[in-house]
Order: C-alpha cells, then structure tokens, then sequence
C-alpha cells in the first residue's frame, strides 16, 4: 500500500482522535476564560492579598512546563487520595494552565484601556463596578482578540501533551495505529497534516472574525 | 581648466504614473561648491540619490570623473565609496560611537587596519570640530553634532565629491549656524560639493554655482550675483523674494 | 510518625544527585535547541527581510509556517520515527535537537525579523551610502541592532524552550521529568511531592535565566538609545 492509499485508510480513525483534542480544547479554553478574567481582574483592581495571590498563580502556572502540570494532577494525586481520569486530569490541567496566561492577556489589555477611561467613566457618576462593566471590559474584549486567538491555538497545540497522560486524543490515537502496523511515520506524516489544516482554518476564521469586530481607528 | 567631477545627463525619474524629475543635464567641476534651490518637492532630493543610485534612473545618464557611472555592469558599492553623502536625518549607526561611525568607512569597506582608520576618523572628527565627542553615541549628541559627525563620516572615506541632501532642514534654528559653517570651512578647502538647501544666506556667500529647479526641470544657472539680483525667469524672482521675506522676518 | 518524617528527608536526600543530573540535562537540552534555532533563525529572517520573492514565500515561509503549526510531540515523533524509516541512525537527542532546533528557529526567526524591520530604514541608506555592499550592512550596521532589540522576545523564547524540554521524555532522554518518573518508581510513591519539585525547579531555572538576559541586556544596551519591550508569543 502506497502512502496515499494508506493515508486515506487511517484518516477516519485519526479524525474521530481530533475530535477528542477539539473537544478539549474547547473545555480548557472555557475554563481558562471563566477563571482568566477575575484573575486579571484581581491583578489589576485587587488589594495587596488579592494580588499576591493571584500573582503567584499566575506565575506558578506560567513557569513551569504543562507536562509536570499535568502529572502533578494525574499521577501526583492519586498518592494524595484524588483520583481523576485522563480526560479530566487533562482538561482541568489545560483549563488551569490557559486561565494564568489569557489572566495575563485580559491584564495587559485593561492597562491598555485604563487611564482617562476610568476616569471619564467616573466623572459621570459610575461606581467602579459599573465603570468596569459597562467601559472596561467591552473595550478589552476586543482589544485582546489577537493575544486570545493566539491562545487557543497554542491550546490546540498543547491538547497533544495529553497522550502522556493517556487521554485518546489524536496523538494517541496515531500510536495505537501505528503498534498495529508499524508504519508509524507515514502516520505521525498524516497527524501533523491534520493539525496544520486545522491551525490555518483556525487562524482565516480568527483573522476575519478579528477584522469584523474591530473597533474603527482603535 | 578644472576638471570636471561629475556630469549629469539628460536624468528622468518617475515615482508611479508622476514624472519627478524631466530631463536634467549640468556638471560640476573640481572644488566647485554647486547649491541647488528650489520649491520642495521639486525632485532635488531625488535628483541627489539619482547620482549615487540610493534611487535608480528612468532614463539618463552619469559620469563620476571619466566613469559613466549609470551603465551596467559597475560596481556600485566601489561607486558610493567615491561619492560622500549627508542626509537629511543624518542616519548616524545608532548602535557606534562617533569615532566608530566615522572610521567604519575605511575599515569594513576600504580594508584599512584599525590604526590607520582610526588616525584619519580622529583627522576628520577634529575638522569638523567633535574629536573631544568621539566617544559618544549619537544619541547623546545634539543634532547639530551628529550632522557634523555624519560629515566627518563621509569626508574619511576620501570622496570625490560630496553630496549633501538639505543637511540643516531637520535641525533646530540654533543648531544650523554649526554645519553651515564647517560646510563653508569645506568649501573654501576645496571639497568638491553639491548642496541641496534652503539656505539663502549660505548659498549666497559660499555657492560657485547655483541651481534653481522647479517643476522636476533646471529654470535657471549661474553664479550666485547673476540668480539674486537679475534673474532671468520669473518664477526664480518669486521664488527668491519669497525666501529672503522669510529670512528677513527670521532675522528682525 | 518520626520515623517517617526522616524516611522522608533520607529519600529526599537520596533523589537529589539525580534531579541534579536530570536538571542539568535539561539545561544542556535548551541550550542546544536555542544554539541550534539562533544559527538557523537568522539566516532566515536575513532571508526574509532582504530576500527574493522566491526565498520568501518557498523557502523561508514554509518552513516557518510548518514548525509553528504543528506540536512539538508530533514533530518530535516525526523526526525520531522519520529516521529509521530512512534508514538513517538517529539518537533520541539527534532527533530531538532537530526537531525542537528548527522549530526555534523558526520562532526566533520572527524575532529577528520583527526586530530588523523596526530599524529605521535610514541605516540601511547611510551604511549603503559609503559603499558597504547588502551583506556587510547586514552584518556590521543591521543585525547588531537587531539581536539588541531582540533580547526582551529571545527572553519568551529562552522560558518557552526550557519548558518544552520536558517533551522530550516521549523519546525516552533522561532528562528532568524522566529522572522524576525513575524516583517515583524506585521510592513507590509520593509522585505529587517529587513531581510539585520538579515543577519548582523548572521554576528556578526559568526565573533565574531570565534575570540574567535582563542583566545582558543593561549590559550591551546602546546609551541613550530606549529599546521598546514586545512581547511575542506566551
């Protein structure tokens, strides 16, 4: 069997294991977002307890590599009493991991805004949690497109570390096929087609989605 | 008979579908100081990185000594070494000090050991006045002193002749009078010079020569008495009337 | 309940030599692939900035846009499974070095290329002006200035590389994160404890790394010259 034809025979396999790594991704983006924006937010407005501690989780999660997080979480656990499967460990290690760095985006992006904004905004009456609601963050939002963007293909990316920690997802789903026939690098050749097809799907429909919503002179 | 430095034939330039410079002929003899004045946006400055090809021909031709300079196949780094240029902004290598600026001519370019280009950088730095700067980075030196620096920097690589390229229009009133007069200093020394300005009073006291150009074509030429008081065509009347109002306002 | 909090501090003491020589091999790791990425990443943003259609967009683009789509466990995989299957003789680290080597080189490249088109165009004109040919402007007027510029990104990349050198546990090199696995093994258990120091000691040597690209760039920054800080990717 030629290369092609046994491309085209392992792509459904593959796929279903893309999906699992879409999947993940779009959970550990979630989280990371749920959880990223009351961090910046933290970093930005909080007292100094506040700060502190988001700081340290911030750079806690920022400085150390996913692979020892995500050990940490699957295999440290368990000595510990919490056990969790792959698919869990995975996304909660990724959704921890993506909320220290967009936190960092969201940051960078209200410090952008801050200044006369603020200001502006209480000159006509609105309290801080009114002005951060209604003027701060529908401009960061959009200010921070490019960086979130960004992220979620890095997130993508970062779903293939999850294969060391035994979740089903298209690495890992190449491996299984290739312990059957051994031709492991003709499909780790199809795996990396995949994830490039999918990155630059991703990256037209961010960059029109980015352009679309573009505040006009900003 | 002086030698002639450069001639310059029949140049045209275009930038897209607008023709800057129409057909433009003159030459320049040994030591001669030329100025060339006009209305901005004229083509002068074009005209100048025509010469030593920082822009390329349209049509026309270019002869450094008896080199036509504008055929191929020359060597046109061998070209710029012989030619000096002052730039308006001075492009100093931000990352040199004075002294590196000036000696890094005639060490990457000409080959020369470090002793010997460092003698003649320092020759150069103390002719333009700044040999006690030679250490600084020109982002620590006025603008006044880096444009003299970037004098220095042309001046160590021997030239030929030296072009310079509205040298004051992006220095304050105060620091013009310094590189106005090293640049007279150099005339009377015998540079070879082709000056594109704005400064009535210099062109005046130390141009052989002066150029009026308007509408990308040469109006007019001749020594600075005939162009200030009897020009022949009208526009150099207006043009010059307008200039000396200014200057004579900047003076009260 | 004494007992084994010494038993504790002993394994502790015993599994340092290890770490040490895990932490040490993952240095050496990083170093390789940055080395490996620098020489490779400035020949292709020179190609990029100053080059030929042609070089742009087949050669440099391709490559740029090959390695940065695609995750580094898969071109780690590639590049080990892709040796044998042409028959050449690849170590782990032979693949893994060029695996993680051109793909920072392909983020550095962005770096240097960004950095190099920040430059004033007027140095460019001036080093020409004086006769220097495209390639000695490039080397003695142009790059110089860029690779300062570029300290504060090179920074990211530097923290960026140090931590994927955990990845190459997949081709089973013993560094850092494997020498973990061994003492988790060896010791049957407190994973988490071995594992939380692992992370903190990728920590340290990220930090510290940093604070002395912070400490070069004071050094070699040009007086009087404000470097603007861009950050590139996380």
């Amino acid at each position: 069997m030629n290369f092609l034809e046994f491309a085209w025979n392992i792509l459904p396999t593959l796929l279903k294991g893309s999906l699992v790594s879409i999947e993940l991704t779009i959970l550990a983006i979630s989280i990371g977002l749920l959880l990223g924006i009351p961090l910046s937010l933290g970093r930005v407005y909080g007292n100094r307890f506040i700060y502190a501690c988001t700081t340290i989780y911030v750079e806690a999660f920022r400085g150390t590599p996913v692979l020892t997080q995500l050990f940490i979480l699957y295999f440290g656990l368990p000595s510990i009493g919490i056990m969790f499967p792959p698919f869990t460990a995975a996304v909660i290690g990724l959704g921890l991991n993506s909320a220290a760095y967009q936190a960092e985006y969201f940051r960078g992006a209200i410090q952008a805004i801050k200044g006369g904004q603020m200001l502006a905004a209480r000159s006509i009456g609105m309290n801080t949690i009114k002005s951060i609601r209604y003027i701060v963050l529908p401009q960061m939002f959009r200010l921070v497109i490019p960086s979130w963007s960004n992220e979620l293909i890095l997130l993508l990316k970062a779903s293939s570390i999850a294969y060391m920690i035994q979740v089903s997802e298209l690495v890992s789903v190449g491996r299984q096929i290739a312990s059957q026939n051994f031709r492991t690098f003709e499909v780790f050749l199809v795996i990396a087609f995949i994830y490039f097809v999918i990155v630059e799907i991703l990256n037209r429909i961010l960059h029109s989605v980015e352009r679309k919503i573009k505040i006009p002179g900003l | 008979m002086a030698q002639t430095i450069l001639k310059v034939e029949d140049i045209h330039k275009s930038y897209g579908k607008t023709e800057v410079i129409k057909g433009v002929s003159f030459k320049v003899k040994k030591g001669e100081t030329k100025v060339i004045i006009g209305p901005s946006g004229t083509g002068k400055s074009t005209l100048l990185r025509c010469i030593n090809q920082l822009d390329y021909l349209d049509k026309g031709r270019v002869w450094l000594e008896d080199v036509e300079i504008s055929k191929s196949p020359i060597d046109i780094n061998q070209i710029r070494a012989s030619i000096g240029f002052v730039f308006q902004s001075f492009n100093l290598f931000t990352h040199l000090t004075a002294l590196d600026n000036v000696r890094i001519g005639p060490m990457r370019v000409k080959g020369m050991k470090e002793k010997e280009a460092t003698k003649i950088a320092l020759e150069e730095l103390k002719r333009v006045g700044l040999e006690d700067k030679k250490d600084h980075y020109p982002a620590q030196l006025s603008g006044g002193q880096q444009q003299r620096v970037s004098i220095a920097r042309a001046l160590s690589m021997n030239p030929k002749l030296i072009l310079f390229d509205e040298p004051t229009s992006a220095l304050d009133p105060e620091l013009i009078g310094e590189v106005l007069e090293v640049m007279s200093k150099l005339a009377k020394e015998g540079v070879t010079m082709i000056v594109v300005s704005h400064e009535m009073g210099f062109a005046h006291s130390v141009a052989n020569d002066i150029i009026f150009m308007d509408g990308g074509i040469i109006l007019e030429e001749g020594p600075p008495q005939q162009i200030f008081k009897n020009p022949k065509h009208e526009r150099t009347a207006k043009f010059l009337s307008k200039i000396t109002q200014l200057e004579g306002e900047k003076a009260k | 309940m004494e007992e084994k909090l010494i038993d504790k501090l002993l394994l502790i003491g015993k599994s340092v030599p290890s770490l040490l020589i895990g932490t040490l091999i993952s240095i050496e790791l990083a170093l390789a692939f940055l080395g490996f990425g620098f020489v490779v990443g400035i020949p292709l943003a020179v190609g990029e900035v100053y080059g030929n259609k042609f070089v742009k967009y087949l050669t440099v683009l391709p490559i740029v846009e090959f390695f940065r789509s695609i995750p580094a466990l898969v071109l780690l995989f590639l590049f080990y499974f892709g040796a044998s299957s042409l028959n050449l003789n690849f170590s782990p680290f032979i693949a893994a070095l060029l695996a993680m080597g051109f793909r920072s080189a392909a983020y550095q490249s962005q770096i240097f290329r960004g950095a190099i088109q920040s430059i004033d165009v007027g140095q460019m004109l001036a080093a020409r002006s004086i006769g220097m040919s495209k390639f000695k402007a490039i080397r003695y007027i142009i790059l110089p200035q860029a690779l300062r510029i570029s300290i504060p990104s090179w920074s990211n990349e530097y923290a960026s590389v140090l931590k994927d050198t955990s990845l190459v546990y997949a081709l089973g090199i013993t560094e850092l994160m494997r020498q973990g696995r061994y003492i988790v093994a060896r010791t049957f258990g407190n994973a988490i404890l071995v594992y939380v120091v692992c992370a903190l000691i990728y920590f340290l040597v990220v930090h510290f790394g940093v604070k002395l690209l912070d400490f070069l760039e004071e050094r070699y920054k040009i007086p009087g010259y404000e470097i603007k800080k861009v950050t590139t990717r996380a």
